[in-house]
């Protein structure tokens, strides 16, 4: 297979990135490049999709893998970002943000994501991250007239540079320790030496900040806060989704078998963290974004707890989890946004939010599916990845972290249904007029609701396919 | 001779970095850096890596601390206070760790003998233009690509945030 | 890198004198040829038709009182005028004067030579920063912004020349255009260079640096006696050097036109002397474009220059370039 077809999503992305910068240059409209936008990850999520189903090796001098997890990990990524772009509309145009140029930086960012869902090389791991951090720096940072925006994007940009000195430094010990960034070629030569370990324990924690994991989590509340709702819906899926990917790839192909007790050990403690800190702090957040950010900081950690488990199984059940946290992810902040531009950038205190259910029903059901969901309430696709990850982790051995997990999970009930009750058994104490959502946003959000049930009864249907799919990337 | 070249490098390059990390002057320090990074691409020369220094010299001397210089002398910033007035207990933890950093760093160089290692035939084709652009388009032309797509990005962001001005005030853009 | 021999350092020595009396002899030209054109006569006091004027001048500049200002930064005020005189001198050593006849080829010859005319801002930078005036100031940071912006095209416009030589080293750019020379192969490159350079040494209609109405002196109005002297010598040199460079990168070097066709083999010393005569005399042509341009064409506004180097000679050269490496990939493969 020619290189370029084995990374064709990322290119055709980036292709159309640059001509949208171009578009925007020679001032056409923001919606032909809303437009060429979503074409174009329509377009890279077929092709992504199709691959699927095709072989998986590595290309490009080993820098990348393609097929079997990096395909998933695109269609991940790819579907997150339609979605999170197509219900993008409406809300940048009421802050004045419907530009060409947010797009293309969108568009960039999913390139940078796309490459580091493929890093098969510590060198393209690192580019791939860079990429899609510098344009998410920008991104948190599009709403200038608030403090809360410059805080975000400011945040984002001093803490993550600093989590990237230490991801190339454990990049460099590494290097030092094998004399191979390639994955593969690293885990033939790996290793336990003190500068390996030092290298592997560096990059971890650039890792772990990345995804936001506890105790590298205190960017997460502020960052989610200040970008704008519907690019934090991007940002908390796709590139969450991306990093932890490519933590999988790393997990699965750089550590020599002896090497991954070690991780797993580190990776079980900081998942314990995060879930319990996540959730805890998450049940006392009166804002619901914040709430949302806390709750995206808990679901890091039930990732972890797949990761941890450090088998296939586990890494399957990682990789799925992810297909569902990003559905119902992206679905929760859609429904947030549009309530937000009805009313303003600061309409996200829950006490906002009393009675806003029946005003306009629909927004008002989905956003409790999708609550529904992230609780992990069955026949939601949230309650089939919970599963996953936390029989793959029971099946390791792992069954403390398994009564932890469910626990948290049980707690973080509280706090989702604590939304639908002022949503639905609340009274408004002002009256609230509400626009109609637009046709294209309703239905990307009922679709989203719909996905979120399919795949919640998938698993019982009798052609359920989707986690044997992911399964059989496994089994080679 | 490429011993007592190296010798003078080494000590300038350490001697500058020194001096840059204690002057109190900003500017005085962004020169510093300059001459730091202008000495250790005296020692690549001597290793025969003439591309490496040759860029080296040109990015980061010749535009990266232009811009530095550049954005000082426009802030106009004043001479900072000093760090050390009283004891922190980050300052010990900080020393500490640039302690532990130095002493990896020399464990790393324990098994060195030789200042200069011989430069070996191989060592020069290594360095030129040619070896390197044919690494770049063929081994590492993914990374190659992707920094292209890194550096466009970064470039559009940087303007992006700083373009448009905050509303609040009336302003027209 | 070639061996060093006695050779190269008679070569460079020989360069380095040169350049610098090149610079006397510049001057001079530019203030007769300056009285030429606005119809007055020119220096014609100081020995025969003034030739000595520069000696005077010198002189004059070296009995003047050298005065830092207060407040300034003393020891800054006073390396900053050293750093572009040896910019300029630091140039001289990979260019060829003739078949052999070079310092030194190095085989990133060409990257050297931006390297070093990208530190020259440093000078300026530094003086406008250090002599604690705001005109200075302004000078400088004018410098430093106009002379980064410019050496974007001026990088890519040598780099269009680099695709035909396919070498990186100075001595096999000369080689390369013995038959054509790259001012007919890439005259859109050799535009832009030219622009480029006069940007570079910051003369007209580029001498935003110094503009008198705004700036009275810009980056040395606080300069006097020899330290000013040592910017007026580097500006002169660099005029030189860049007139070099034009010749070296786009007229052919030492070669006449067309010379491979036509030129008959000849001895070692005759063509040496032939060489240098050439690479001279179209040196000569182009320090005097500097001078012809400085006394006719008026000032750009600021934004002009930023816009110019910007949005039109950034994006020309870069469509050159890939013009050019696309009909050498598809039509000249191999």
């Amino acid at each position: 297979m020619h290189d370029i077809i084995a990374f064709l999503p990322g290119v055709i992305i980036a292709v159309v990135g640059l001509i949208a910068l171009l578009m925007e240059a020679y001032k056409k409209s923001a919606d032909q490049i809303y437009g060429l936008t979503i074409a174009g990850i329509l377009a890279a999520l077929g092709v992504a999709i199709a691959a699927l189903f095709g072989d998986s090796g590595t290309a490009f001098t080993g820098m990348i893998v393609y097929g079997g997890v990096a395909s998933f990990g695109a269609v991940v990524i790819l579907l997150g970002s339609l979605f999170s772009v197509v219900v993008s509309r409406d809300y940048l145009m009421e802050i004045d943000l419907h530009r060409g140029d947010v797009y293309s930086m969108i568009l960039l960012s999913i390139v940078g994501m796309l490459a580091l869902a493929s890093a098969n090389d510590l060198i393209s791991f690192f580019l791939g991250l860079e990429t899609m951090s510098i344009c998410l720096y920008v991104i948190a940072g599009l709403i200038k007239d608030k403090k809360t925006g410059a805080e975000a994007a400011l945040k984002y940009f001093l803490l993550g540079a600093f989590a990237t000195g230490f991801l190339l430094y454990g990049i460099a010990l590494i290097y030092g320790a094998t004399g191979h960034t390639n994955l593969t070629e690293i885990a033939a030569v790996a290793e336990p030496t003190l500068m390996f370990m030092g290298g592997s324990a560096l990059l971890l924690v650039g890792i772990f900040f990345k995804i936001g994991a506890v105790p590298f989590h205190m960017w997460t509340p502020d960052v989610y806060q200040g970008t704008p709702t519907t690019l934090t819906a991007f940002m908390a899926t796709a590139a969450k989704s991306a990093t932890f990917v490519a933590f999988v790839l790393i997990m699965s192909r750089m550590l020599p078998e002896s090497d991954t007790d070690i991780w797993t050990n580190v990776i079980q403690v900081v998942a314990i963290l995060t879930m319990v800190v996540g959730n805890l702090i998450a049940l006392a957040q009166d804002n619901v974004k914040r709430m949302l950010a806390y709750s995206s900081i808990a679901h890091a950690g039930y990732l972890l707890v797949g990761l941890a488990a450090g088998t296939p199984e586990g890494f399957t059940g990682v990789l799925y989890y992810l297909f569902a946290y990003t559905v119902m992810n992206v679905g929760a902040f859609s429904v947030i946004a549009y309530y937000e531009r009805n009313k303003g950038l600061d309409f996200t205190e829950i006490e906002s939010y009393a009675g806003l259910g029946f005003k306009f029903p629909l927004m008002g059901v989905l956003l409790s599916i999708f609550l529904f969901s992230l609780v992990g309430i069955p026949p939601f696709v949230g309650f089939v990845g919970k599963y996953y990850v936390f029989a793959a982790a029971i099946n390791a051995g792992l069954i403390p972290l398994a009564i932890i997990g469910v626990l948290a999970s049980a707690a973080s009930a509280y706090y989702y249904l604590r939304v639908m009750v002022y949503l639905f058994f609340k009274d408004s104490h002002k009256e609230y007029s509400l626009k109609p959502a637009s046709l294209l946003f309703s239905s990307a959000v009922v679709l989203m609701a719909a996905l979120t049930l399919y795949y919640g009864i998938e698993p019982v249907l009798p052609f359920s396919g989707l986690i044997e799919l992911i399964s059989s990337y496994y089994s080679l | 001779m490429e011993t007592y070249a190296f010798v003078l490098l080494a000590v300038l390059a350490i001697a500058t970095a020194l001096g840059m990390i204690l002057n109190k002057n900003t500017v005085n320090s962004a020169l510093l850096l300059v001459l730091n990074l202008v000495s250790i691409a005296g020692v690549y020369l001597l290793l025969q890596a003439q591309f490496l220094a040759l860029i080296q010299i040109l990015v980061y001397a010749g535009a990266i601390m232009v811009l530095f210089l550049f954005v000082i002398m426009l802030l106009n910033v004043d001479e900072e206070e000093s760090l050390f007035d009283k004891f922190r207990i980050k300052y010990l933890v900080a020393f500490l760790l640039g302690v532990v950093i130095f002493g990896q760093i020399l464990y790393s160089l324990g098994g060195v003998t030789d200042m200069l290692p011989e430069v070996s035939s191989e060592m020069v084709q290594i360095g030129t233009v040619e070896a390197i652009a044919e690494v770049f388009y063929t081994d590492y032309l993914f990374a190659f690509e992707m920094t292209a797509i890194l550096l466009t990005a970064a470039v559009v962001g940087a303007l992006l945030i700083a373009q448009y001005k905050v509303k609040d005030s009336g302003e027209t853009e | 890198m070639t061996e060093i021999t006695i050779t190269s350092y008679i070569i460079l020595g020989t360069a380095l004198f040169m350049l610098l009396n090149s610079a006397a002899v510049a001057v001079y030209a530019e203030r007769r040829i300056a009285g030429r054109i606005q119809n007055r006569v020119g220096p014609n006091r100081v020995g025969p038709f003034g030739l000595l004027q520069p000696i005077a001048d010198v002189l004059k500049l070296i009995l003047k009182e050298d005065v830092t200002p207060h407040n300034s930064y003393k020891l800054i005020h006073t390396i900053a005028p050293i750093i572009p005189v040896v910019t300029a001198l630091m140039t001289v050593a990979v260019i060829p004067f003739g078949e052999g006849i070079y310092a030194t080829d190095i085989n990133a010859g060409v990257l050297y030579l931006l390297a070093v005319a990208s530190l020259g801002v440093y000078g300026v930078t530094l003086a406008g920063w250090a002599s604690n005036s705001k005109y200075s100031l302004l000078g400088g940071l004018r410098a430093a912004a106009q002379m980064i912006s410019y050496e974007l095209p001026l990088g890519m416009a040598v780099a269009s020349v680099v695709l035909f030589v396919g070498s990186l080293s100075v001595v096999d750019v000369a080689v390369a255009q013995e038959n054509w020379w790259f001012v007919f192969l890439n005259p859109v490159g050799a535009i832009i260079f030219i622009i480029a350079a006069f940007a570079e040494s910051n003369r007209t209609p580029f001498d935003l640096v110094e503009a008198e109405q705004e700036l009275v002196g810009g980056f040395h109005t606080e300069y006097s006696s020899m330290k000013f002297g040592m910017f007026f010598l580097a500006e002169y040199m660099h005029v030189v050097i860049n007139s070099m460079l034009m010749t070296t990168f786009f007229f052919g070097s030492y070669h006449l036109p067309f010379a491979g066709y036509w030129l008959p083999e000849m001895g070692t010393a005759a063509k040496a002397i032939l060489d240098i005569t050439v690479f001279t005399g179209k040196t000569a042509f182009f320090v005097f474009l500097f001078i012809w341009v400085r006394w006719t064409i008026p000032r750009f506004k600021f934004n002009q220059v930023m816009k110019l180097g910007w949005s039109r000679l950034l994006p020309l050269s870069i469509i050159n370039f890939i013009v050019i490496a696309g009909i050498l990939f598809f039509f000249f493969n191999g």
